[in-house]
């Protein structure tokens, strides 16, 4: 068993009386690649906000590598590492490429900025764009952006909210690539829709749904579970 | 270093118009390159850093002050209380950020303004050490900085120019800095650059007492050069001033601030002098800028023809 690197227990949040988390218990081993899914509205996106302390919880507490990091605020997770690509792209349109990544290299205190904005953007093979104008990068260059922005800070977990959304299907390649060549040294959370890509990715899954976790394991068990198959792999019932 | 060159070479210039300009205009030019300083200040927090403030005229009315209740209490010389004005600007502008950064955008600027408000209105009443509405006038001996009689038109500008060319500098290598990036960062996107690891609390408390360091030293040296202190300069204009000049001159320009403030300042000599009615030729010129030049005068310079310019 892999140590665990970012533990969550009993995480609960609730909108009104809406439990969007609800006692959630979980547990990302260091070094794998983790897929967290479940239809829509079933508190993913809560689930990490959680995480990266962009909201607080209700109740529960979450570790990292072993310290508690429930009550530290969102930028200084951030400096722990646990870095959060947005769902919707969050970059800065109007400043260059270069400053995007180096806002993120520099947050992590690095020495060589133009060195390390050049790796970062030579893991996403964009070192020929530094000096253009974010904004006016094509919608999958500004994907890769937000993950190289997310590699800058040289995180120990990485998550990812819905990476592949939007992207076509060479890219999504690509991005499968990319983020394999992450683990073991980093640590992979993303919350994804396409299954195909959840398959072939992920080491182990989560399935969430109500805010309760469903069912967790190899994307075979996750595959085989009935429960799973019934809430959100799409059976016909489950459809109906 | 185009940047830098680009700026040394506004700067001889204004050297040359100290020489040359006659005293009437050299003493606005004083005045413009004071008022300069206070919107660089400004600016910094504004233009760079995204925050909205109406309450610069407390941190220029605190410089003001800051300045002349030492010479009028203690007798103090001009250098040290451009000192304890600048001071005054930066301490009074962290008083109030720390409350008034709990907010943001509109709210913001309202906090900003009441707390603005609150500090004209303290300045008269405590009338028997501010002159209330009357003020302070300073006294020809307090008015000597590192030897040079700022009652004369003449030293007066140099002295401006010196100050001036300081803060230019200060502002140009602040916004060049990591920490300029990171100012830029919070204008652009706060939620996300709290996701890249900062604390947009600090980051802009931080540019809020840079900001009011530069408006205390402006309000000292207006002080100084002209030989008065009054609650008037605390008062709400004097936050929209160097906000117009900002976005006349080009918001988050280096050199904007100067430019607005110098059009600004010269549009309303000019227009005065033609009808009384000037603020409607004033607010013309402003509708067609913001029209025209969203970014203003440098803004759409730097659009344009000089993408480098800081």
């Amino acid at each position: 068993m892999a140590a665990v690197i970012l533990q969550a227990k009993g995480l609960a949040k609730a909108y009104g009386g809406l439990k969007a988390v609800d006692g959630v218990d979980f547990a990302l081993n260091a070094g794998e690649i983790h897929a967290l899914i479940g239809p829509n509205g079933a508190g993913k996106t809560t689930f990490v906000s959680l995480l990266s302390g962009r909201i607080a919880p209700d109740a529960g507490q979450i570790t990292l590598a072993g310290q508690d990091v429930t009550a530290l605020p969102a930028h200084l997770r951030v400096r722990k590492g646990i870095a959060y690509t947005f769902q919707i792209t969050s970059i800065y349109p109007r400043l260059s490429v270069f400053d995007n990544v180096a806002l993120a290299a520099q947050s992590q205190g690095a020495r060589d900025l133009a060195g390390a904005v050049g790796v970062a953007l030579g893991r996403v093979g964009m070192q020929g764009l530094a000096g253009q104008e974010a904004g006016t990068l094509s919608y999958g260059h500004q994907r890769l952006l937000e993950l190289a922005m997310g590699l800058a800070l040289k995180p120990k977990v990485l998550i990812l909210d819905e990476p592949t959304q939007g992207l076509a299907a060479g890219e999504i390649d690509d991005f499968g690539a990319l983020v394999r060549s992450l683990v073991p040294h980093t640590t992979v959370l993303m919350i994804e829709h396409n299954m195909e890509v959840v398959m072939d990715l992920a080491h182990r899954i989560t399935v969430l749904n109500f805010g309760r976790v469903l069912a967790q394991g190899t994307p075979a068990e996750i595959r085989a579970n009935p429960a799973v198959q019934a809430a959100y792999l799409g059976t016909d019932d489950a459809a109906a | 270093m185009k940047g830098w060159l680009f700026h040394l070479a506004v700067l001889g210039v204004l050297a040359v118009l100290a020489v040359i300009l006659p005293a009437y205009h050299a003493n606005n030019l004083a005045r413009v390159l004071v008022l300069a300083v206070f919107a660089t200040g400004y600016n910094l927090a504004f233009g760079y850093t995204g925050m909205l403030s109406l309450g610069h005229a407390l941190f220029f009315g605190a410089g003001m002050f800051g300045a002349a209740l030492p010479v009028t209490l203690w007798g103090w010389g001009g250098l040290p209380v451009l000192g304890t004005g600048m001071l005054a600007g930066g301490v009074v502008a962290a008083a109030v950020g720390v409350l008034a950064l709990r907010t943001k955008g509109v709210s913001f600027m309202i906090v900003t303004l009441m707390f603005a408000q609150a500090g004209y209105l303290t300045l008269i009443y405590c009338n028997a050490v501010t002159g209330g509405d009357q003020g302070l006038v300073l006294p020809g001996a307090a008015r000597q900085v590192l030897g040079l009689d700022l009652t004369q038109d003449g030293s007066r500008l140099w002295l401006a120019l010196g100050i001036y060319a300081a803060a230019l500098a200060g502002a140009l290598g602040l916004v060049g800095s990591r920490f300029g990036r990171v100012m830029l960062a919070m204008r652009e996107n706060e939620e996300r650059s709290r996701m890249l690891g900062y604390d947009p609390y600090t980051v802009k408390l931080k540019v809020l007492v840079i900001s009011g360091l530069y408006a205390g030293l402006a309000g000292a040296a207006y002080g100084v050069f002209f030989g008065y202190a009054g609650a008037g300069f605390a008062t709400v204009q004097y936050s929209i001033l160097p906000m117009l000049y900002s976005l006349l001159g080009g918001a988050g320009t280096a050199l904007g601030p100067l430019i607005g403030a110098a059009v600004m300042f010269w549009l309303i000599d000019f227009a005065s002098g033609l009808t009384n009615a000037y603020l409607m030729l004033v607010g013309v010129v402003l509708i067609v800028v913001v029209l025209f030049a969203p970014r203003g005068i440098l803004g759409y310079v730097r659009e344009r023809w000089l993408p480098w310019l800081p």
